[in-house]
This record gives C-alpha cells, structure tokens and sequence, in this order.
C-alpha cells in the first residue's frame, strides 16, 4: 500500500509540471493582457506595470522564474489585486468552499444514499418511482434556478434564513442546500444501480438464504458493492465541490475560490489563474488518490489489483 | 452507512429531540435584517457592485474605489451633497490668485490623521508628488497635469525639484498650487481620489512611495484623515469602515458606520435588497425594470448620470472613410426609438456627445433622425463606388445582454432604412479591448463617464493622437478649439470653443452618440440626505437613517 501512494505521490509531480506549463502558455497567448482597460493607459504606465510584475522579460524567463518561485511556494502576487498575494488568497477563499463542499456533500450523502437504497430495494413500486423522479427533477433543476427559489421561499417571504453573505452558520443553510441537493439526486441515482448490481449477486443471495435480516443483507452484504459508483463518482465531484461553484457562490455572495477562478481567467490575472488550476489540479490528483484507497477497502479485487 | 445505521435504530426520542435542534436553529437563524436593526446600530449597508482593486487613492481606478476612499480621506475641498460644488475640508479657506493661475488653501489646524498626526500641507506635496512618481506607475497620475510641470517630473524628464512642479507648503497649514494655465473647474477636480492625501510615516513603514501592492492599505494599517476609517476587508465579501472620531468634523457625522458589499450580480443585488440586507443597489437589471416599478414605486430611483453611450466609427477602413456613411448611419438612428421602446429605463438620448447641462453648457443639438437624407447619402456612396450595395458591416460590442439588445435594434434601424446588412460579434471584454486599440473593428461599442462635471471630460478625447479616440480622426481645428476651451478664464468663451469642438464632431461623425446614461438604483426610504448628482457622488457626513413615517 504504502509504494502504491509513494508511487502515485511521484505521478503527480509530472503531472502538475504538465498542467502548470500548459496554463501558463495559454494564459499568456490568450488576447488582451491584465493591463487592457477602457480607459487607454498610456504607454510608459503600461511599461511601469509590465516591470513591476515582471512582464517584461523574455516570455520563457518568466516561465522559468514561474516554476522556480512555485517549487518555493511562492504563486506570486495578484495582477488584479497587488496588494493581495495568490496564496493568501486561495487561503482566505478555500476555507469558505470547504465549508460549503463539505456541508453540500453531507447533505448530498445524506438524502441521496438512503433514498438509492430505498429505490433499489423496492425496485418498481412507487418507493422507487417517486425518489427516481424527484432525483431527475433534481438533476434537470440548475442551481441557479433552486437557489433563487429557496431564497424566495425561506428568506423573502418566511424570514428564516439569511438571502445571502457568509458570515455565520445560518448563512450556510440554503447555499449547502442548493448546491447539496444538486448533488444528492446523482447520488441516489448511482446507489440505486449500485445496489441493484450488488442485490443479485451470488454472495449476498446466500446471505439471504443463511437466513440474515433484510437490513443485515443491505448494511452488511450488499452496501459496501452497491456504494463503489458512488465512491467513484465521489472524488472529483468533491474536488469540485470544495474548490467553488462560481453559480452558488454569485447568487449567495459567498466569498470562495470559484469566483477567483472564474474572474481571474477574465480578467487575464496570470498568477491567479496559475494558482488556482495547480490547486484544483492537486486537490482532484488528492482525491483521486484517496478514491482509489476507499475503493481498496471497499472491494477486495480492486485491492488485489493495486 | 451511518445513515443507515440512524434508520435501524430509529426512535421516537431521536425524532423529538431532532426537531428540537431544527426549531431551535431555525428560530436562532430567522433575525431581523441589516435594515431592521441599521436605525439602531445606524450602519448604512451599501451594495457596492465591484470589488475595488485598490484602496491606494494614487493607484484606485473604479468608482467602487471612489466610493470607499470618499469614506476614508478628504482632500483640500469637500462637495456639497446636493450640487457636487466645492465645500471647505480639510482647507478651510482658500484664495484665488493671478486669475486663476495660482491658489492659497489654508488648512485647518484641527484637521487630524486618524492616529491623531495634523493633516499638514508637506502631507499633500508627498502625496501630489507620490502620485506623479514616474515609478509608481498610478494609471490616473495626469489628472495632476494641471499642475505647473507636473508632466515634466510625471514622465521622468526632470526630478521634482528640477521641475519645480507647482506644489508648495508654505508652512505647515498653507500650500500654495501653481497651474499651467487657469483652470474654471480646478477646484472640481480635487474631489477626484488622486488628488487625496495619504500618511506619509504609513507609506513609508511599508515603503509604499513608489511601490504598488504592498499592504498599507490593510485595515490595522490604513490611515485615513476622512469621516470614517477601515474597519474590516474581506476581500469579495465586505469592507466596513466605523467613524473617525478624531475627524474634525465628526459632530456632523451622523452614521457609526458602512458596509459596503462587492455584490457583482445585479439579481443578486436586488435579491439582497428585497430581502433588507441592502439599503441601497448599485444598479437594477433593466430586465427588472417594469417589475420594480410596479413593486417598489417609491424606492426605485432614476438619477442622471454623466455618462454617453456612443459608437466609434474606424475612419481608417472602408466603407466608414467615407464622410457620407458615416454620416448616413448616423442619420438613420432614431435615438428617441432606442431609449423609449429598447433601454425604457430612463435614459435620454443623445444629440450631442456632451450630455446637456455638464457644468453650465448646453450644446446645441446636432445627431438628429433623417431616415431620407441617410438613404440619399449612402446611395450618393454607392453610385459613386460603383456598387448596388454596402458589403456586411461588422458591428462589434463586448459581451452583454444590454449591449446585444441595442446592436440589434440599430441593426433594424440601419437595415430599414439603408438596406444595410450587420454582423453582430460579441466578445469577451479582454478581447474586446485588445482588438479595438488595435484598430480591428469597423463600427465597436464605446461609454464614457465623466470623471468631472466640466464638458472637458467629454471633449478631450477626440483630441488628435489622444490615447482614448481610437478612431483614426484628427482635425486640427478641434484641437485648437479645445485647447482654447481649456484655459479660458471666460466662460462665454470656454462654451464657445466647446460648442466648435460639438460642431465639428457633428460635421465629420468619428463617432455616433446613442444615449445618456442615467444611474438606476433601489433604495431604502429610512436612507436620508441622500441627493441624486451627477457624478453619482454622495458625501456620507450628511446621510442619515430614519425611520419612515407611518402613511
């Protein structure tokens, strides 16, 4: 287990070199720079800023400078907010859309799980029919059709809920519930094959013919099979949960890391574009990783394999 | 499997004690609003729109920085919340020398930074000089060219001293300004935030001089010398700023605080406000318009605002190098059409490139509506040229709903009334202004908002060679004209010159003026002493909230 990480640990290295080098020659050839403005800045302003943020050198320098500064943990300062730098940043952003990842998932677990199990256990009854049809209407729904709607529903008009900010618990009610029933009726849906995959294998209809409990089948036999879609499907929708949704985060004014990674790509911010794609792209090679160890646990073949 | 696990052991005591927590966080979340409890607290809480990128006056460029730094500093005048015009502030006098030439403000003594340093006069000369350090970089350092050889030290040719740049502290409280020539709206002009002081022992514990990005700015760090100073800074979620005590005249300062929150959806905004998080928005979504009205009669407001929606002709490619296209497209618009049956948000259209009224001048209108002469002139072109027809023109604009409704409707303008076939292509802003300065486009999208109330502000950018024109045109006479509008002393004369440079933008047509920009806002009725100007400026010491009166 322990060359398995060591070895997909030394993947990654390439990997984010890959992702960092692409990013970085893209950005830059993309038209329009981060100093274009309506208001047209004179040419010796444009080459003070250019300096400042080192602009002006050879394109490949900059890149190398860029990599030398990363291997440091240096991701520079913004170019649309100099006074902040990247890191500091991405770390005032990343808690807020860990919270929010982490309450949406929960709930996203939480209502999707056990409604895939009740589908696929009453499989053609209206157990199944009526989760099934309110996980499509979850999934056809967009977040920025819901999130409105619970804002009207229990802020405008009850009163029970903050319509938007980030400033205390009761703030991270509807954004977590947008976003996490979202994602619950993906859930259900996997579960629900999941299981109905893992019900009519061999070993848990001996279970069964062993006399075990129906719940006993479900929790013990059938749920650690039935979970493994869901458990894929976990990792990089996790990564993208906790790594912002720019839709949740503009109709909540939610200050999280979706907003920086979106504006900054219009906005020609380098750095932070930079900074942000290799933080997304760590965090996916870091749930990937645990993805597969949870699918070790889960499954013995897989295990076997790795 | 925990939850499965919760469902095996189910219990009617788990369920009470679970709704329970619900009722007790659902009773901990419902509080009242920011607007509620604002009468008590007396915070004001106002939707910013944008995150400003800087907090540094000298390096600020958005109005959502204006909006801040008009909260934290205060220059040599203040303005009246009423007509923008110049109130003593931190100069509680000042005298106007050689016509105009020269000024002597006087300080005030009990002017003080908020660590309780006197605001001196060398605090303005660091700042004026600061802002024209050619190192800096500061985006908006020629809105100090005024100053008798400010452009010398700005573009590095002479050291400040060298140049002898007109800024002088005579003594601690009185600060002598020499200008290049006279100027009738100097003194507007200060209230622009590049003209404010900063801190000087601040700027130089975080050598900030001429170094952009570092963080005096800060709450903890930022001194300010203005009726408020800086609380909090989230960055895309608030930034609060409490009052300053030791301001001088913070007996008159009637809020403790604001809080201004970078919302930059404008549905989310109004959700927001709907809600009574916000007292007031930056802007309503024009799609919302007629719902508001109907919903929120008294609180929807429709302020002028001292901008011009125009179109740039590219002089440079054909067909637009020919006087009499560009002419007939402009006489093909019907501008009363656009603002009536497409904007209806109470813009007004624009016959004349200054909107009307800027500072005391009234231009006399020029843009009119002649569908018939339109037709006679491009069919003039056309014989001429020996075509049946215009080929496509492209039409390009930068991304945005409101944008694309006003090229598709002059798009039916132009297609009704000269046959003209236009391709609409939209792009991202980047891109957008990337192709423009480059002169790629044949007809683009342009606004301009004034960044004082003088027609100045409009006019200058047609100048020959000005970095703003992007059109191609020069004319000579223009620039003289403009010139002599500059530094006239006489007013007659300034609107004289001014009305030539209309003139001759009406005879040549480099650009084609569309409407006037009006600043559409909700706000709240407990919010007082608030006054639609202009400038959209409005000095926070005189607002207050109150609460409604029972109908």
């Amino acid at each position: 287990m322990k060359k398995f990480v060591f070895s997909r640990v030394l993947q990654a290295v390439p990997t984010l070199w890959v992702i960092a080098t692409l990013t970085f020659f893209m950005t830059r050839y993309a038209p329009g720079g981060p100093f274009d403005t309506e208001k047209a800045i004179p040419q010796e302003i444009k080459v003070k800023l250019e300096s400042h943020f080192g602009l002006d050198r050879p394109l490949f320098d900059q890149y190398l400078l860029y990599l030398k500064n990363l291997l440091r943990g240096d991701l520079g300062p913004s170019f649309k907010y100099p006074g902040w730098e990247v890191s500091e940043l991405i770390a005032t952003a990343f808690p807020v859309s860990l919270t929010l990842g982490v309450l949406s998932l929960s709930i996203a677990l939480l209502i999707g799980i056990p409604a895939g199990i009740i589908a696929a256990l009453r499989k053609n009854t209206w157990l199944d029919y009526l989760p099934m049809s309110l996980s499509m209407a979850g999934i056809c729904l967009p977040t920025f059709v819901l999130g409105p709607l619970l804002i009207y529903i229990f802020s405008t008009q009850l009163g029970l809920f903050p319509p938007l900010g980030w400033y205390g618990p009761a703030d991270w009610v509807l954004p977590s519930f947008t976003l996490g029933l979202f994602y619950a009726a993906y859930v259900a849906r996997l579960t629900r094959a999941g299981m109905l995959e893992t019900l009519q294998q061999d070993y848990v209809r001996t279970a069964r013919a062993k006399g075990a409990n129906p719940w006993q089948v479900v929790t013990r036999h059938a749920l650690r099979g039935g979970l493994l879609p869901v458990v894929t499907y976990l990792g990089p929708a996790f990564a993208g949960l906790i790594s912002g949704s720019f839709i949740i985060e503009s109709i909540f004014f939610i200050p999280g890391l979706g907003k920086f990674f979106v504006t900054a790509a219009f906005n020609r911010d380098y750095t932070m574009v930079l900074g942000t794609v290799l933080f997304y792209a760590a965090l996916i090679i870091l749930l990937n990783l645990l993805v597969d160890l949870l699918q070790a646990w889960l499954d013995p073949k897989a295990r076997q394999a790795q | 499997m925990c939850t499965v696990l919760i469902f095996h052991k189910f219990h009617p005591l788990i369920a009470l004690v679970g709704c329970l927590c619900v009722a007790w966080f659902v009773q901990g979340c419902s509080k009242p609003s920011n607007v509620e409890t604002a009468l008590n607290e007396n915070i004001l809480h106002f939707g910013l729109g944008a995150e400003p990128q800087h907090l540094d006056p000298h390096l600020a460029t958005s109005v959502a920085a204006h909006n801040i730094l008009s909260a934290l500093l205060e220059g040599l005048v203040s303005e009246h919340p009423e007509t923008l015009k110049p109130v003593p502030g931190v100069a509680q006098r000042w005298e106007k020398l050689e016509e105009g030439k020269t000024y002597l403000f006087h300080l005030r003594e009990n002017a003080l930074w908020s660590n309780g340093d006197p605001v001196t006069a060398h605090d303005f000369v660091y700042s004026f000089r600061r802002i024209l350090n050619p190192n800096l970089g500061a985006q908006y350092a020629s809105m100090l060219h005024p100053l008798k050889n400010a452009k010398l030290y700005h573009e590095g040719k002479k050291s400040w001293e060298e140049a002898n740049v007109g800024a002088e502290a005579i003594d601690n409280y009185t600060l002598k300004i020499t200008l290049e020539h006279p100027i009738p709206y100097f003194l507007e002009l200060l209230n622009h935030y590049s003209w404010f002081p900063v801190h000087r022992p601040t700027l130089e514990k975080f050598d900030a001089f001429e170094k952009m990005g570092t963080p005096w700015t800060k709450p903890g760090n930022f001194v300010s010398n203005g009726p408020f100073q800086l609380i909090e800074h989230q960055i895309n979620s608030v930034i609060a700023v409490g009052k300053n005590e030791g301001y001088w005249d913070a007996s008159s300062v009637r809020l403790e605080g604001i809080r201004f929150y970078p919302i930059e959806s404008v549905d989310t905004e109004e959700r927001a406000y709907r809600a009574g998080f916000l007292h007031l928005t930056q802007s309503v979504s024009a799609d919302r318009i007629d719902y508001l009205k109907e919903k929120y009669p008294d609180e929807l407001h429709f302020e002028p605002y001292l901008g011009t929606y125009f179109y740039r002709f590219n002089l440079k490619s054909p067909p637009f190098d020919d006087l009499r296209v560009r002419q007939a497209f402009s006489l093909a618009i019907d501008r009363q059409r656009l603002v009536d049956k497409v904007l209806k948000g109470g813009q007004t259209p624009a016959n004349t490139f200054t909107p009307p009224g800027t500072g005391g001048f009234y231009p006399q209108p020029q843009f009119i509506h002649d569908p018939k002469k339109a037709r006679r002139l491009l069919d003039s072109y056309l014989s001429e040229k020996g075509l049946e027809r215009l080929p496509p023109i492209e039409l390009t604009y930068n991304t945005s709903e409101g944008h694309k409704k006003v090229a598709e409707a002059l798009h039916g303008m132009w297609n009704e009334a000269l046959g003209v076939e236009i391709r609409l292509f939209n792009m991202e802003w980047k891109v957008f202004l990337s192709t423009i300065s480059k002169g790629e486009f044949s007809l683009a999208r342009a606004g301009w908002i004034g960044d004082y109330v003088d027609p100045h502000t409009f006019l200058h950018m047609w100048r020959s060679g000005e970095g703003l024109n992007m059109t191609g045109w020069t004319n000579a006479s223009y620039d003289k004209a403009l010139k002599l509008g500059e530094t006239s002393n006489s007013e007659k004369e300034r609107w004289e010159n001014f009305q030539i440079c209309e003139d001759l933008l009406a005879n040549d047509f480099p650009v084609l003026p569309l409407y006037f920009y009006v600043h559409l806002t909700l706000r709240h009725p407990t919010v007082r002493g608030w006054y639609p100007t202009l400038l959209d400026h409005h000095p926070y010491k005189y607002i207050y909230l109150q609460k409604e009166e029972a109908p």
